[in-house]
């Protein structure tokens, strides 16, 4: 994995910042470089961090680098801000995954270049704990 | 608190034994380590706390897992709170008591004047060695605090705290080791217990207090047994210390270990009640801090508590348990 | 714009080819293309490709087809749109001579799947996909299309209902000397088979395979089969965005303008190649086509409504599942097969009086699309 291409999404997914247009207020996770109604001027925008799940599978063979999870979850999740994303679900059996499940932003790990790589964290999203 | 566990009865299936030093202990994820679990702990503190996150001034993780050997959990930490770049940031060593020590520094630096807040996280995802007496016990787990200026706005304050410290080398673990190594029984009376009387005497002779001047007591928790005979030995009573031991349920979480018993004990205590904690860390040595409740605990402590998460488990097999410590080779 | 006519195709069957490069099933198949046409002066080139800079560690094929053919010199174009490739080369290539800036053109697509584990071909796939918030998840295309099929089955379907593309896709292809899987495969077998990416089970899913296809493009004389419309659309790469997941806005672009371009609405035509990479990906894809309303495809694969006597044939010679899809080449094995059909030289496979076909691909999750429509004109 480039450090580059790793480093300059850290803030994206550490903190699920998108950005909205100025000009429009459309939202865009992630940050789009030109709207639709094509502006390029944006705000930064930080996603809400609870949802609840809109549909997801069980992913049994995995890309590389990947193969040390599976079987893992990924959804489409609707956030309460009304943004969707795309994210793994964790800490749940696949079994108890329902449609409309409420579930909260957690950071973890995603990958690991190998022993000596760097390792590669980001977002998932697991059944809320009260 | 991750919320896969081992119990010592699977422990005892695997290599024919018969401990049970606790009921159980608590596992990582697949995807969790000691920065993901201080990622947590830290975003809990910031929200909280209700301060925006670009002025903690520093953010030190204590801990003896550290995912690299060579780059600060801490940097990950901060980024992903929104801490950076003013701020400064270092991952502390020493065994179980890595996060007091952090907190230590932290009272420093908000104390002098030169940091508005400045946070301390004690983390770990421990490492057992397979059919060691220690196994049984080294869980993962972690708390973050967030220091500041004593005012309304803060839900405890300080008013001591010692540290003792001398060359003991009870547990250890070099540097291209998997796991530690350890004294067994030199752990004991030569170790955890002279160093958290030393500590605890200490502190209490400077500051003139005595076990039933406080509410509540927080003693390192590597076992179930260890506190409450270093309870006894000192004069605090079983009550005192049981809301803080978590220890039977999740294991003995390391540098998370007096952290987290400070927080469950936070989670139920009530304002202006005084606490005494005292961590152990190998190699060794004792922090000791005395904190009084403020009102504002009520109000600070919304969303899961401790116990939420020490409930919130499931049960893993050995086999199940290797994996998820990265200790089979794919 | 001068309208196009096909003037030749070439197959090479699908299967494992351990023994030959992408160059030597490149030149199989536009040899065969050429013979068909009954000339070879080609003037320019396009190449449709998916992963050969993954899986062969090459890139620059146009250069390197054009050498293979034993042309180096002429303009040759490697054309790259995921599973697209095909459908989107061909339709560059109508634009070559229907601008009149070429005379006749040679476009072929070609994959070899089987130079990587495949294992491997999930992680190639995934490339289609957005790489920093999407494959990222450790998703797969598998994956997102499961997702879609839990979505459809929540709201319009059975399980078995969906299955029957891939059971009908194994129907048509039964004695077809090019396809991969030249077999039925009942329904039983389909839903029994192990999930693949819940709720898609394997044998719901396209194989990996090897394969080449090629036709030739001249300006339309007076009689032949004509390019009577040809369209890419795209649509936004992640589902997550999307209105609506279980419209492939991308196809139905395309195809709007297709149809457009031949003055045909979808009941106007006689068979369809569609994109059944996965049972879903099929379904969706005829609703987006307009064959059946949303909601409403799988029932009408399941009531035989797309068999070869239904009222849209669909897929006659086993469609990605059953025929195979060698990635890069599939949107090419379509074309020339919409055109075996309207040249009446379909064998068993032919749909009877066939005169205006279909073909469509899609790559990434349907994020560009191609549909190509061919006609029989003149005689």
């Amino acid at each position: 994995m480039s450090v580059p291409r790793y480093w300059r999404n850290q803030v994206p997914r550490y903190r699920l910042m998108g950005d909205k247009c100025k000009a429009c207020g459309a939202r865009y996770f992630p940050a789009q470089p030109v709207c639709t109604c094509g502006s390029t001027e944006f705000d930064d925008y930080k996603l809400s961090e609870t949802g609840e799940v809109v549909t997801w599978t069980v992913i049994r063979s995995p890309p590389a680098g990947y193969e040390r999870y599976a079987p893992y979850v990924v959804a489409i999740i609707e956030l309460d801000d009304g943004m969707r994303l795309l994210s793994q679900m964790v800490d749940v059996d696949p079994a108890d995954v329902k449609a409309g499940q409420r579930v909260e932003a957690v950071f973890r790990k995603v990958r690991e270049d190998g022993a000596s790589g760097i390792i590669q964290y980001g977002y998932k999203f697991r059944p809320v704990v009260e | 608190m991750p919320m896969y566990r081992l119990s010592a009865e699977e422990v005892n299936r695997m290599w024919g034994t018969s401990g049970a030093p606790v009921e159980e202990k608590s596992v990582v994820a697949l995807d969790e380590d000691t920065v993901t679990i201080s990622v947590e702990c830290a975003k809990q503190a910031v929200r909280r706390a209700g301060i925006d996150p670009s002025l903690i001034g520093a953010v030190y993780v204590g801990t003896e897992s550290k995912p690299y050997a060579v780059k600060p959990s801490g940097t990950i930490v901060a980024e992903a709170i929104g801490a950076t770049p003013s701020v400064s940031t270092a991952d502390y060593e020493f065994a179980c008591k890595a996060g007091t020590e952090a907190m230590q520094t932290c009272i420093g630096l908000v104390g002098s004047g030169m940091q508005k807040y400045a946070m301390a996280i004690g983390a770990d995802t421990a490492q057992g060695r397979p059919a060691d007496a220690l196994e049984y016990t080294a869980a993962c787990g972690g708390a973050a605090y967030i220091f500041a200026e004593r005012s309304a706005d803060t839900v405890a304050y300080l008013e001591a705290s010692y540290s003792y410290v001398t060359d003991t080398p009870d547990f250890w673990r070099r540097a291209k080791e998997m796991y530690p190594r350890h004294g067994s029984r030199f752990t004991g009376e030569p170790a955890y217990f002279k160093h958290i009387v030393g500590a605890s005497r200490g502190l209490l002779q400077e500051t003139g207090y005595k076990p039933e001047d406080f509410k509540y007591a927080v003693f390192h928790q590597p076992n179930t047994k260890f506190p409450i005979t270093v309870a006894r030995t000192l004069g605090f009573s079983v009550d005192q210390i049981n809301p803080g031991l978590v220890v039977g349920k999740v294991g003995n979480t390391y540098a998370g270990s007096s952290p987290v018993g400070l927080a469950a004990t936070l989670d139920v205590a009530g304002p202006d009640e005084r606490i005494f904690m005292v961590s152990y860390g190998s190699g060794s040595g004792s922090d000791a801090f005395i904190l009084t409740t403020q009102d504002a605990l009520k109000e600070k402590r919304g969303g899961p508590k401790l116990s939420s998460f020490i409930e919130r488990k499931r049960n893993v097999d050995y086999a199940t348990y290797l994996r998820h410590r990265g200790q089979i080779i794919q | 714009m001068r309208r196009v006519a096909v003037a030749g195709l070439g197959i090479v069957p699908v299967k494992e080819y351990w023994d030959r490069s992408a160059q030597d099933l490149f030149a199989e198949a536009a040899v065969k293309a050429m013979k068909d046409a009954g000339t070879d002066n080609v003037d320019s080139v396009y190449v449709a490709n998916m992963s050969g800079a993954l899986m062969q560690d090459q890139v620059n094929l146009g250069a390197l087809a054009a050498g293979a053919l034993g042309r180096p010199g002429l303009p040759s174009i490697r054309v790259e749109a995921g599973t697209a490739s095909g459908g989107v080369a061909f339709h560059e290539a109508v634009k070559a001579v229907a601008s009149g800036y070429s005379n006749c053109v040679l476009v072929g697509g070609v994959e070899k799947m089987s130079d990587v584990l495949p294992e491997y071909v999930n992680t190639a796939l995934a490339m289609s996909e957005e790489q920093e918030y999407t494959a990222y998840t450790g998703v797969t295309k598998a994956g997102l299309s499961a997702m879609l099929h839990r979505l459809y089955l929540d709201l319009y379907a059975e399980p078995a209902e969906v299955g029957m593309m891939a059971v009908k896709g194994h129907d048509h292809a039964v004695g077809c000397k090019h396809a991969q899987y030249p077999f039925r495969m009942s329904i039983e077998r389909a839903m029994d088979s192990p999930m693949e990416a819940d709720p898609i089970h394997m044998m719901e899913c396209s194989g990996v395979g090897d394969g080449a296809a090629a036709l030739m493009l001249v300006p339309a004389g007076e009689s032949g089969i004509e390019v009577a419309g040809s369209a890419v659309a795209t649509d936004c790469c992640s589902l997550a965005a999307r209105k609506d997941p279980l419209a492939f806005e991308a196809v139905r672009r395309a195809a709007e303008r297709a149809y457009g371009m031949a003055g045909v609405k979808a009941g106007d035509i006689d068979l369809a190649e569609v994109h059944d990479d996965y049972t879903i990906d099929g379904v969706l894809s005829l609703e987006s086509l307009g064959f059946a309303k949303q909601g409403e495809a799988a029932k009408l694969v399941a009531g035989n409504g797309t068999d070869k006597e239904g009222k849209i044939p669909v897929n006659t010679f086993g469609g990605l599942k059953a025929r195979g899809h060698p990635l890069g080449a599939t949107g090419l094995y379509q074309v020339a097969e919409v055109a075996l059909q309207l040249r009446g030289a379909a064998g068993d496979h032919q749909v009877p009086g066939a005169r205006v076909g279909l073909a469509q691909c899609m790559g990434g999750v349907a994020s560009v699309a191609a549909v190509n429509i061919l006609r029989r004109f003149g005689a």
